[in-house]
């Protein structure tokens, strides 16, 4: 259950950026560097030969569907499972066989983890406790970390008495109060309803960037993933598919299961000229991470909404057969033979373009992603 | 101070009512929940009189002499009875190491395959009800035979019969506890802040499982307390047994004996509870001083 929103469920903006504590002006996190992991539950490999490198400072997303193993990723790295084979390095040392305690990294998880027999500060201050840190430093540390989070007001209360937002906001203070190598968070917002966790997503980057603590952030929710991370780390299966910047990542997909997990694509098949494939009867190139005609005869091409152009034309090959509003801009669907184009445009320009509108669809960009071909739904 | 005009205010309630208003609806929804039909009463008042009586029945025996007059002598010579100190007292110690050796051995274990083999959990629950399949007396002249006589002169080997015999209460008690909280997350949280798995245990779970503990406490202790198979045939002198052979010379005191036991159980019980409460009282008096 979600507890209902509250005033202070989420820090005021700008709260984050408080200075509650002193801002350093070198990462305080450590580099990370997972090794060829791999790890198998049963007949299922969860992770599957898995490396990724994270400089110090920086916000790492894994991103990908359920059972893709983003998160023994993570329980890897945080100690809580042993992988059968590869190393985690922390900060260039390996900690592969070093208990979950000893790793010096906090976590916060997906479901509600606050200690419901402690209130939010001595919450915050567990860590501390276990460093045997004296009471009095201890308070004060605590009370600290909880105005960072914007919860100064709320530190004697129990879990209990906090709603959602504000006991993860309680339990990503505890995580940041033993100030720890790697900051960990496993799908921390996915309890949450949608305002308080766009909310709570900026106030986490905020914190993270003003800390520069290094972080890995596991996610399915690619708005989260492309909003708050330096880097993108989509998985499948175990293994990466592409590791990019959240721009690149959207703009440059690098496989067919990329291009279709992370925005909205559509599919149209290719033809050839000379070699060269041709779009909607317009000329492109082939972007790297392309099938090539080698491995597959029918090739198409994934195009993102805001690829395609779309004119009304009563000659036109296409019918507009579907707009939704989304502000600032409306989505069409328009039917092109068989097939159905998610196409972005203005929401004045959408306003003629009612459904069953003849159009004539275009290319914006002429450097495209060929990809196997796949058969139009309902062909 | 503002007057409330009581009247409009029932009112609007019943116009709310009437318009089918969530709130009112809400509140006419709580009123039927607690509208026992009358054949529940009936259910509960028979239930009720089947305890109560013989309670009623003991206590009213117990404080008469034997010409049938009210008298409190049964219960003032109780503590002159030759051996009943000495009765009460080993109960008193076995009841603790039961108690002691239960928990030592039931919340790691119960920790334990909650958090690592979660697959056993129906094959430890069922291993655990055995004691209540096999009949006590199997179980302890199977065991005297076998014993050396220097072990079986200590009152910890008989304990050892006892944590066997609590185990079933014992264990759903605390498995319960755990059941209630979300013990993987918490374990986790715990030692990513540094927590080793004593602190762990003694930080974080114990006090989550208060109330399943004490649980469990009282009623291994009332099992103890009420045992007299396994004592009396391991030739020790228990509260049940020497309430047995007393019982022989005088009535009157024995139900005294009982009556006060339960009573005993009763404060100790009621004493936790009040514990309890005034320590959530003193938490919520401090939360408000300090906000």
């Amino acid at each position: 259950m979600t507890p209902d929103a509250t005033a202070t469920d989420v820090a005021p903006t700008g709260q984050a950026a408080m200075p509650a504590t002193d801002t350093p002006s070198v990462p305080t996190g450590a580099g990370v560097e997972l090794r060829s992991l791999s790890r198998q539950f049963g007949a299922t490999l969860a992770l599957d030969r898995f490396s990724l490198t994270i400089a110090p400072g920086e916000l790492v997303a894994l991103l990908g569907p359920s059972g893709c193993g983003k998160t023994t990723a993570l329980r890897v790295l945080a100690g809580f499972e042993r992988p059968d084979q590869g190393q985690v390095l922390v900060g260039g040392r390996d900690v592969t066989r070093l208990p979950a305690q000893k790793r010096d990294m906090g976590m916060v998880f997906q479901s509600y983890s606050l200690f419901p027999n402690m209130d939010a500060r001595a919450n915050v201050g567990f860590g501390l406790r276990m460093r045997r840190w004296s009471g009095a430093k201890r308070k004060a540390r605590a009370d600290e970390l909880l105005e960072l989070v914007g919860l100064a007001e709320h530190r004697t209360k129990y879990p209990h008495q906090l709603s959602g937002g504000q006991q993860q906001r309680v339990a990503l203070a505890r995580a940041l109060a033993i100030e720890p190598q790697v900051l960990l968070l496993d799908e921390p917002l996915s309890a949450l309803d949608a305002k308080v966790r766009a909310e709570l997503r900026e106030q986490i980057r905020a914190i993270q960037q003003r800390l520069l603590i290094t972080t890995v952030f596991v996610t399915h929710d690619q708005e989260e993933a492309l909003s708050m991370a330096d880097r993108v780390c989509v998985m499948r299966a175990g293994r990466i598919e592409q590791v990019d910047v959240p721009a690149a990542l959207y703009a440059r997909p690098t496989t067919a299961f990329v291009a279709q997990f992370v925005g909205v694509s559509s599919r149209i098949e290719a033809s050839f000229d000379a070699g060269q494939p041709v779009i909607l009867g317009q000329r492109c190139t082939a972007r790297p991470g392309s099938a090539s005609r080698e491995t597959s005869a029918r090739l198409d091409a994934l195009l993102r909404p805001e690829d395609l152009t779309v004119t009304p034309d009563h000659d036109g090959e296409a019918t507009v057969v579907h707009s939704s509003f989304l502000g600032g801009t409306t989505r069409l669907d328009v039917l092109l033979g068989a097939t159905v184009l998610k196409i972005d445009v203005r929401s004045d320009v959408a306003a003629r373009l009612s459904p069953s509108t003849r159009v004539r669809v275009g290319l914006h960009n002429d450097e495209v992603l060929l990809v196997e071909h796949l058969e139009p739904e309902g062909r | 101070m503002a007057q409330v005009d009581t009247a409009s205010i029932d009112a609007e309630y019943l116009l709310a009512f009437d318009r089918g208003a969530p709130e009112a609806s809400m509140v006419a929804k709580q009123r039927r929940r607690f509208s026992i039909p009358w054949f529940r009463w009936l259910v509960l008042l028979l239930a009720a009189l089947f305890f109560i009586i013989p309670l009623v029945a003991g206590v009213i025996f117990s404080l008469q002499n034997d010409a049938g007059q009210f008298s409190l002598d049964s219960i003032r010579a109780i503590n002159q009875q030759i051996g009943f100190s000495d009765a009460f007292r080993l109960s008193l110690q076995l009841a603790l190491i039961t108690v002691v050796i239960s928990m030592a051995l039931v919340v790691p274990t119960a920790v334990y395959v909650h958090l690592k083999v979660p697959k056993l959990l129906a094959a430890v629950e069922f291993t655990t009800l055995l004691p209540i399949v096999f009949p006590p007396i199997v179980l302890i002249l199977g065991v005297l035979h076998v014993t050396p006589p220097f072990l079986k002169d200590h009152a910890w080997f008989l304990a050892l019969f006892y944590v066997v015999l609590a185990m079933p209460f014992a264990y759903r008690a605390v498995e319960s506890g755990l059941q209630a909280m979300d013990l993987q997350v918490l374990v986790e949280a715990s030692r990513s802040l540094g927590g080793r798995w004593g602190s762990t245990l003694l930080r974080v779970i114990l006090p989550n499982l208060t109330t399943s503990l004490i649980s469990s406490v009282v009623l291994v202790t009332a099992l103890v307390f009420s045992e007299y198979t396994m004592s009396s045939l391991a030739g020790w002198i228990t509260l049940p047994v020497w309430t047995e052979q007393f019982a022989q010379a005088n009535g009157h005191i024995v139900t005294a004996v009982a009556m006060l036991t339960l009573l005993g159980v009763w404060v100790v019980l009621s004493l936790i509870v009040l514990v309890d409460l005034s320590r959530a009282r003193l938490q919520q008096r401090k939360r408000s001083s300090t906000s």
